[in-house]
């Protein structure tokens, strides 16, 4: 476990001593804010909560996830720095579940600063504050799927833009696949892969989430989804890490 | 003398091209072979699958008795590595950067401390301690990337060009630190400067095109043409073969 923690910190201070984690966070509060008062039309809707607010987190996790991804593992190969770090004596496995943790803890510490919502709604009117931290919990999953993806393709390859490109295809599928546009249109053509389509929908279950429906299948698909994606990612870095 | 570094039949294959091609020798205690070769000979990919960052294709590698491909992590902490070019992350400062290669190595609190301050004062770097890598010049980049693979005092030192990149002044440290080591370590390192292996090496190992063609004391190298420039070529160059 030491391996883990050790790059964990590193990871994770090294966010903040570049402008990534400011511009990230930034560009993620503004635009999480101002979608929330004006396409999710928080004050007109006339209910206190923040259901507004999680319909967009998806979306915005979208394109801002696969820019913290990109750099992961290709930004180490271009610096060389993978051999320095694949030459201490920690295990592949604790490098690739150190780096992930470091940026879902990161993505947390995002989410946390959009605190000022739930005061607002709070002072507002009288929210369900269990149904939000429900809504909070699906936006971490979220988050994590999105990682989990994201850094397995960053460890295929040395550019950082084909990680990016190729990461934001792969979280847009994920989001998109349970919309009702493209879960109509495969009903209607092709039943079986409506089904499968919406299954791997990250949105539907956000959606569970911020009703505030904790279940277990869902935890179950995040859960063995990033378990899944961290064990191609170590792969993935065992194959490539010298190319 | 019992050998720290045992390679054995080391190969590594790159599709139809072959980088390295069925090397064997083995490193005692206090030897420090000078690993020659032209560019492209595959002096780095040796000392990359010795260091546990490439699979071989074939043959396998010893450090204090740990097989590199069988259980790496053991083989990875008697071992300092130098990359080749010394990567670092440009954002860390070198205490900090120093202390997360501690860290990964197992050590905390003041022994911490204790092997980052051992490590600067050798390689004289508490001048930059707090400085950011990517502020530093290439001299001081280097000795950064040697202080992190002297930081645990490890038996087995395997440097990929650690004069690379400096002044005369600096290549003149480098080398008194590598001889002052030497008598308690087994020590690799790679270099196309001739001069290095006469300055600092007890034995030079000849690679060209993936194979060890000459494994003997520099004296006797030079001994074998007009001059050490000379052997290396009838050595290295392909009409040689």
């Amino acid at each position: 476990m030491g391996g883990v923690v050790t790059v964990f910190r590193r990871e994770l201070a090294g966010y903040f001593a570049t402008p990534v984690a400011y511009v990230f966070i930034v560009i993620f509060l503004v635009l999480s804010g101002a979608l929330t008062f004006t396409l999710g039309n928080f004050f007109t809707r006339g209910q206190a909560d923040l259901s507004p607010f999680f319909t967009f987190v998806p979306w915005l996790f979208l394109f801002l996830v696969p820019a913290l991804t990109m750099r992961l593992w290709a930004e180490e190969r271009r610096l060389g720095t993978i051999e320095l770090l694949l030459t201490l004596p920690i295990a592949q496995w604790q490098a690739v579940v150190g780096k992930f943790l470091a940026a879902w803890a990161f993505c947390c510490i995002a989410l946390a600063l959009t605190f000022p919502l739930i005061m607002t709604v709070n002072v507002l009117g009288s929210p369900d504050n269990g149904v939000i931290l429900a809504g909070y919990l699906g936006c971490v999953m979220v988050a994590g799927a999105f990682l989990a993806v994201g850094a397995a393709i960053s460890a295929m390859t040395k550019n950082q833009v084909i990680a990016f490109v190729l990461a934001v295809a792969a979280c847009f599928f994920l989001t998109a696949a349970g919309s009702p546009v493209v879960t109509e249109f495969l009903s209607k053509r092709i039943p079986e892969l409506a089904e499968v389509a919406r299954a791997v929908s990250v949105t539907d279950r956000l959606a569970g989430f911020s009703r505030g429906v904790i279940s277990a299948r869902d935890f179950v698909f995040f859960a063995s989804f990033i378990a899944f994606f961290l064990f191609a990612n170590t792969i993935a870095v065992d194959q490539r890490k010298a190319d | 003398m019992t050998a720290l570094i045992e390679i054995e039949r080391l190969t590594k294959r790159f599709g139809a091209f072959t980088a390295v091609d069925d090397v064997t020798f083995s490193v005692a205690k206090g030897e420090v072979v000078g690993f020659l070769g032209p560019n492209g000979a595959g002096k780095s990919t040796t000392m990359r699958m010795l260091a546990g960052f490439m699979t071989p294709s074939a043959g396998t590698a010893r450090i204090c008795g740990e097989d590199v491909v069988d259980r790496p992590v053991a083989a990875k902490r008697h071992l300092g590595f130098l990359p080749e070019g010394a990567p670092t992350y440009p954002e860390m400062s070198v205490t900090g950067f120093l202390q997360f290669c501690g860290r990964a190595r197992g050590f905390r609190g003041s022994s911490l401390e204790e092997r980052v301050a051992h490590a600067m004062g050798l390689t004289q770097l508490e001048g930059v301690r707090l400085q950011p890598v990517e502020t530093l010049s290439k001299g001081f980049k280097r000795r950064v990337g040697l202080a992190a693979a002297l930081l645990h005092d490890p038996p087995v030192l395997v440097l990929d060009e650690p004069t690379d990149g400096l002044d005369p002044n600096q290549k003149h440290e480098v080398r008194s630190l590598i001889r002052a080591m030497a008598p308690e370590k087994a020590i690799v390192i790679s270099t196309h400067i001739l001069e290095e292996v006469g300055a600092v090496c007890t034995r030079a190992v000849v690679i060209a095109r993936g194979r060890v063609v000459a494994d003997t004391t520099p004296a006797e190298l030079a001994a074998r043409g007009a001059s050490m420039d000379a052997v290396f070529r009838a050595l290295t160059l392909p009409e040689a073969a």
